[in-house]
């Protein structure tokens, strides 16, 4: 640990702490003995080779999946099986998926104010009005009447990106955000996340984009078989990489 | 070019005979053109070779035996039938008897197969199972026999009308009855908790159910709500225990007796007796309800020899203002929510405006019901061999109704777990993550995404029921197969006139259904591009 870290942990400031967390599926020990802080504002990108368990990591967050041992502390709230505390998690952490997952019955606009609506008891006027503010930010606020078929791979995850914005999260988390997508939509998308990154947002992205990493993170995660193998900033991360598994992934991503 | 494919060019090139096979604007014409006149062919000389046929033995078409006396008894009829009616109006009671049956079906089978799709996709491995079980028993095995089997099981394990009766033996055992608990002391709270029976391997197994029941219940309420909240659930299921346990496993509501006490006195009730305080009488001969009674009825007419109740017509009118009404709220209530964001809480006053009125018009009109019973003599000794008052449902309805509702709910479980399973994983996902509840997710996400998967496979069902319940025919019940298609066919000698008009019949019953289900679907599809 470096000492700006430990600088960044002090109480209150943490937004995210995992201690001691492992996670099985059945036999299968997919996260083993996770430990991760995170400070509010700090920006994290996690890399790992496929199947090494950084998109269950963040899943773990938001309780998408369950964890089966250790604790994972989200802004204060400890999540365990109560539904109250899941629920003020929930609303306190917004996620950007891999594949979208815009509901297509809905416009965009209704995708963006549908969780208000329901979950905040926000007014539908006001509500439309941020989601309106938040779809001027990403860029798109003429597409909003629009259906989310009609809209291209690019567009598409800046809405959700908006959509997720809309409730107001502290913590932004990403699982792949641009692999779904053409290399000039990525540009669109990582600019906005870029953007995103500088007002200050607490961010945890799983990416294989290292200029991304290089540019905004505070701190990079390499994750391999289920374990942090490796954590730093991201300068000493590519520049100076301490184990073999890091140097082997950064050779094979960086080597084309 | 050797094809043209511009109007400018084949101009240019000017017609040729060939083009109408080469040529692709021409090609498809042409094929219609030579179907279309092949298929009229067809039917001409059909319906050529039907005329000529029928001339042979001196017959013609003739719908003219519509208009005479029927002269066959109908068990169960929706409107007013005699022998003397007409074979029109045979038609006409058919038609009803299909309807009736259909309806019922359709909406049976509808909740049925919705619950147990959802059931189907329960994490709970046990429930899952089952509803596996449930959907193979039934769509795997013919619909005929299931209708059989139904009938044969509800009218062989019913008792005889005469089960029901009040004996003199009966009268004599509770006086004798009498006596004796005078001397033993009343059937009070104190008695029952000392006669129930502890020992007994029904009440081990239903102590072990509620120990099962009680416990999942908390540790389900538990995961989700505080503790306290949680007590009150799992205390339900004790509260209930402990109330069937006086009821069900003392040994009944007289004091307790010795065994040879209770077997010198004999029997003190009727061999069977009616279900739901003392109302529904299921025998072998058919399930008699109670039937509705108005002190004060509205009149009525006929029109076109159909009769028209005035009671029945101002409730309709009552149902549909209630409905309207409560639709005002309900938009109100939405409009509320689009300016401050809380939703009011509306049930209750839906509730209200839904039931109020159809109550006090239903005291103004002064219902009551007319429970089946037997007449009792001044000693109270029942009199006569069948049930009097209240109607009796034939067990070829019952049965019909049960085995098609079972059997097509099975299908529309399936299409039901398709629909679901249908949408992806991530918009669940995506909805969790956003913070809505699972049964906001299912009503706002999940659900108007899987009825456009759902509606138009459960079209073919609704179809495929109606037309089914023309197997009634197996148990003699007289739908329009059995009066149309069978009886009125049989007398009348007129198959050709009695299958054109039961196909156009059957045919026009099936467009209906389907129009006003697309007219659903349309209104509730994805609306993309």
């Amino acid at each position: 640990m470096t000492t700006a870290q430990k600088q960044l942990q002090i109480p209150g400031e943490i937004a995210i702490e995992i201690r001691k967390m492992n996670k099985w599926y059945g036999q299968f020990h997919v996260l083993r003995d996770i430990d991760l802080t995170v400070a509010r504002g700090e920006r994290i990108v996690i890399c790992g080779p496929s199947g090494s368990g950084k998109s269950t990591m963040i899943r773990c967050i938001n309780r998408l999946e369950e964890h089966q041992s250790g604790d994972i502390i989200v802004d204060g709230t400890e999540l365990t099986n109560d539904l109250k505390n899941i629920d003020k998690v929930r609303s306190e952490v917004g996620m950007v998926f891999q594949h979208f997952n815009l509901f297509p019955h809905l416009t965009i606009l209704e995708n963006c104010t549908l969780a208000p609506i329901w979950v905040r008891k926000i007014p539908k006027k006001q509500a439309e009005e941020t989601a309106m503010h938040f779809l001027t930010k990403v860029k798109i606020p003429d597409q909003a009447l629009k259906y989310p078929g009609q809209l291209s791979g690019g567009q598409q995850q800046r809405v959700a990106i908006a959509r997720s914005l809309c409730m107001r999260p502290r913590i932004m988390l990403f699982d792949e955000p641009t692999s779904a997508l053409d290399p000039e939509m990525i540009k669109e998308v990582l600019d906005t996340m870029i953007e995103l990154a500088e007002e200050g947002m607490t961010m945890l992205c799983v990416t294989h984009e290292m200029g991304f990493a290089q540019a905004v993170a505070n701190r990079v995660v390499f994750m391999d078989q289920g374990q942090i193998v490796e954590q730093n900033a991201p300068k000493e991360f590519f520049s100076n990489p301490q184990s073999e598994r890091t140097k082997l992934f950064l050779s094979q991503i960086l080597g084309h | 070019m050797a094809f043209a494919t511009s109007r400018a060019e084949a101009s240019k090139g000017g017609f040729r005979l060939s083009m109408l096979i080469y040529d692709t604007r021409f090609r498809a014409i042409t094929l219609q053109v030579v179907a279309l006149i092949l298929f009229l062919l067809f039917i001409g000389w059909l319906t050529d070779n039907v005329i000529r046929n029928l001339d042979a033995k001196g017959k013609d078409i003739n719908f003219g035996f519509l208009w005479v006396r029927a002269g066959y008894d109908i068990e169960q009829t929706l409107i007013p039938y005699t022998n003397d009616s007409s074979h029109g109006r045979a038609v006409i009671i058919g038609l009803l008897n299909t309807l009736v049956v259909a309806f019922f079906g359709c909406i049976l089978a509808t909740v049925i197969g919705v619950i147990v799709g959802v059931l189907r996709l329960s994490n709970n491995w046990l429930i899952s199972r089952l509803m596996t079980i449930y959907v193979e028993i039934f769509r795997n095995v013919p619909l005929l026999l299931w209708i059989l089997l139904t009938f044969v099981v509800i009218s062989e394990t019913m008792p005889a009308p005469a089960a029901f009766k009040i004996t003199p033996a009966i009268l004599e055992s509770r006086a004798a009855l009498e006596g004796i608990e005078a001397q033993a002391g009343g059937n009070g709270f104190w008695s029952r908790i000392t006669g129930l029976q502890t020992l007994s391997l029904p009440f081990f197994l239903w102590l072990l159910a509620l120990i099962g029941i009680s416990a999942s219940a908390w540790q389900y309420a538990r995961s989700r709500l505080d503790a306290g909240k949680a007590a009150l659930i799992a205390a339900i299921p004790a509260v209930l225990w402990i109330v069937a346990a006086l009821t069900v496993f003392s040994p009944s509501l007289s004091p307790v007796l010795a065994d040879s006490e209770a077997s010198a006195i004999g029997p003190t009730e009727p061999a069977a007796s009616k279900f739901f305080f003392d109302s529904i009488a299921l025998t072998n001969r058919g399930t008699n309800v109670p039937a509705p009674l108005l002190d004060r009825p509205l009149g009525g007419t006929e029109i076109v020899s159909v009769p028209v109740n005035y009671s029945v017509l101002a409730v309709i009118a009552v149902i549909i203002v209630s409905v309207l009404a409560n639709r005002s709220v309900i938009r109100r209530a939405n409009k509320l929510q689009e300016t401050t964001g809380t939703r009011p809480t509306t049930w209750w006053i839906s509730l209200l405006i839904l039931f109020l009125p159809l109550i006090l018009l239903l005291v103004a009109l002064g219902l009551h019901w007319e429970v089946p019973a037997f007449p009792v003599n001044d000693e109270g000794v029942s009199q006569g061999f069948n049930f009097r008052g209240g109607i009796q449902v034939m067990h070829s309805f019952t049965a019909l109704l049960i085995a098609l509702s079972l059997y097509t709910s099975a299908f529309i479980a399936e299409i039901v777990r398709a629909g679901i399973q249908a949408i992806s994983r991530g918009q669940s996902e995506a909805a969790a993550a956003l913070g809505l509840r699972p049964g906001r997710t299912m009503k706002l996400v999940i659900l108007p995404q899987a009825l456009r998967v759902i509606i138009p496979p459960l079209i073919s069902q609704y179809l495929n029921l109606t037309k089914n319940t023309s197997l009634g025919i197996a148990v003699s019940y007289l739908d329009l197969r059995g009066t149309l298609g069978g009886i009125t066919l049989n007398q009348t000698g007129r198959e050709l006139e009695c299958m054109l008009l039961m196909m156009l019949i059957y045919l026009t019953i099936s467009l209906i259904i389907s129009s006003g289900m697309n007219a659903f679907n349309s209104a509730v599809k994805l609306k993309e591009r």
